[in-house]
């Protein structure tokens, strides 16, 4: 009796955050004036994109480039230090495991203005890998602490029984303990990927060669284009290349997006 | 902890000095990339920003070495700067309070698992897949006077960024849609943690659904709301993304936030990048302080 009503209005509630991404997507498709779309439906807008300086195309491989780069370095470095921190005493361990964490208290404004000279020293200035590795620094804390908590929750008698047997912990690690901890690898990987993919300030402030640009700086800087006449069927076009991989990601692997959130509740 | 790990041999016996030798040793060795990124990418940074601060350092010029504080007392001297202080708190005061009120809200809402509300918790989390970036840009097409569907309600175009107050809103909109999932489950969490037997007493003792949820819910979804509020606070208090994309800092420089102020000094117009570092490290400073005082205040009535 009361459930009727109840499920019109949190349906209700639904679809009111789904009703921008629905927009979005169907504007891009839709007739407008002031777009490449004026008359019927199409894709015209997404024409325009494609022809839009270095084109989509190029923006979409910078932006998958960062992103896979990001990812592969975050699960390398955070796996290792993880596997470091969960299961061996070094001197320096917590030292270095706080200041791992305090990389969440600094703004990044603040970092990314020393950054900015540092990469230029390093002859890293204005290059995907330079911005890939500084993207890799920002997920280490969540990322690090998240694969550290993995190799702990592995069963102890396991971990015993690969760092005793012999082989050494190179390969224990790589045979026995990385099956083990897959599922923290996957919610550090896909949290990696999306923090990379859509990641703004970062790459505003380290690259300045446009065509070096990841897609969310391009779809930013497109609406400045033409006499400050903003072309809004491009951006929508842009906003629905930017959010579909992120979406499918996302509902792909929500079950690990979720795990996420239950590591850090059991941290504060 | 990790020690135990290893076979109990006396604690003075050779095999076993050796023993924890190589086991230090090992654990440096897989420490080693995240020292290296730690060091390169966040301490050098840290010591470069701290010595820009005190530097004539300019964006094109480099560093012609030490000015005596004078970028502090410039940074300090800027009229955009109590006006920028001044927005980013009412801001950050506006977001955390509507966003948890209605995260909590939605958590309570979709707290029993079921078919319905696995539906509800995916189309509350989708936004939060997006980027703040292009969440920006969606809302920023959706608030256009030329392209935006919320105008056929009324013949008076409504304009969504053109006065301080309005804009201040819609980007509030914006960043409660893109947000109240994210610290739904971050509740939810929180919420399902606490265990069915204190909800089961309370209703035994004859509880109304009101006091239920002010003496058992609240109390007892305390760190919960604490992290929330701490983070909620903290990027609130560093926006940049949403007010460069929406708002450029307009209408009047009403909507400039202190990171804006940052980046405003290091890359446009002033290129001056020991002002930006000295502003940075004020910012750093204040959120220190901040945090400090907010861990206190959430965490000090638990014991």
């Amino acid at each position: 009796m009361y459930r009727i009503p109840s499920r019109v209005l949190t349906g209700a509630l639904a679809l009111l955050f789904l009703f921008p991404l629905v927009w979005a997507a169907v504007a891009s498709v839709s007739p407008q004036g002031g777009t490449a779309q004026v008359h019927g439906w199409g894709l015209g807008n997404y024409h325009t994109l494609v022809h839009y300086q270095a084109g989509i195309g190029q923006y979409l491989l910078n932006s998958t480039a960062v992103s896979l780069m990001t990812v592969a370095f975050t699960l390398v470095v955070s796996g290792l230090g993880g596997y470091a921190f969960a299961m061996f005493r070094f001197p320096g361990r917590n030292a270095l495991f706080l200041v791992t964490l305090a990389i969440l208290m600094v703004p990044y404004a603040t970092l990314l203005i020393p950054l900015y000279v540092l990469l230029n020293d390093l002859g890293l200035q204005n290059t995907l890998v330079g911005l890939s590795l500084v993207l890799t620094m920002f997920q280490l804390p969540f990322a690090v602490f998240m694969m550290r908590i993995s190799f702990e929750a592995v069963p102890k008698e396991l971990r015993e029984s690969a760092l005793v047997d012999g082989c050494g912990s190179f390969r224990a690690l790589r045979h026995i303990l990385l099956p083990a901890v897959r599922p923290g690898l996957v919610t550090v990987g896909m949290f990696a990927f999306l923090a990379a993919w859509n990641d703004f300030i970062t790459p505003l402030v380290l690259i300045s060669d446009s065509a070096k640009s990841p897609l969310p700086l391009a779809v930013a800087n497109m609406r400045q284009q033409v006499m400050g006449i903003v072309d809004y069927g491009a951006t929508e076009a842009g906003v629905v290349v930017l959010a579909l991989p992120c979406i499918l990601i996302f509902l792909a692997l929500q079950r690990h997006y979720v795990r996420g959130f239950m590591s850090g509740a059991l941290k504060g | 902890m990790t020690v135990r790990s290893l076979p109990a041999v006396a604690a003075d016996s050779r095999p076993s000095r050796r023993r924890r030798w190589s086991s230090a040793l090992a654990g440096w060795g897989y420490a080693t990339p995240t020292a290296a990124f730690v060091l390169i990418f966040f301490v050098v940074p840290i010591a470069i920003v701290a010595r820009m601060s005190v530097s004539d350092w300019k964006l094109f010029t480099g560093d012609r070495g030490w000015n005596s504080g004078k970028n502090f007392q410039s940074a300090l001297d800027d009229r955009l700067l109590w006006p920028a202080v001044w927005f980013t708190v009412k801001y950050t005061v506006v977001t955390t309070v509507i966003l948890l009120a209605l995260a909590l809200g939605l958590a309570l809402l979709v707290q029993e698992s079921s078919r319905w509300t696995g539906l509800l918790r995916t189309s509350f989390l989708i936004p939060s897949a997006l980027g703040l970036a292009s969440a920006s840009l969606l809302f920023y097409a959706l608030y256009s006077p030329q392209s935006s569907p919320l105008l056929g309600f009324t013949d008076k175009p409504i304009s969504f960024l053109g006065t301080p107050v309005s804009a201040l809103w819609s980007t509030v909109v914006l960043i409660v849609w893109r947000y109240a999932g994210f610290y739904m489950l971050l509740l939810l969490v929180g919420l399902q943690s606490i265990s069915a037997d204190v909800y089961e007493a309370a209703r035994l003792d004859g509880a109304n659904r009101w006091q239920t949820f002010r003496r058992i819910t609240l109390p007892l979804l305390r760190p919960s709301l604490a992290l929330s509020t701490i983070m909620c606070v903290t990027g609130s208090l560093l926006a940049f993304d949403q007010f460069y994309i929406l708002t450029k800092g307009g209408p009047d420089n009403s909507t400039i936030t202190i990171v804006q102020l940052v980046y405003n000094s290091a890359f446009q117009g002033r290129n001056d990048l020991g002002r930006a570092a000295a502003l940075s490290i004020l910012v750093l400073g204040a959120l220190l302080i901040i945090n400090v005082v907010q861990f206190r205040g959430l965490r000090g009535k638990e014991d």
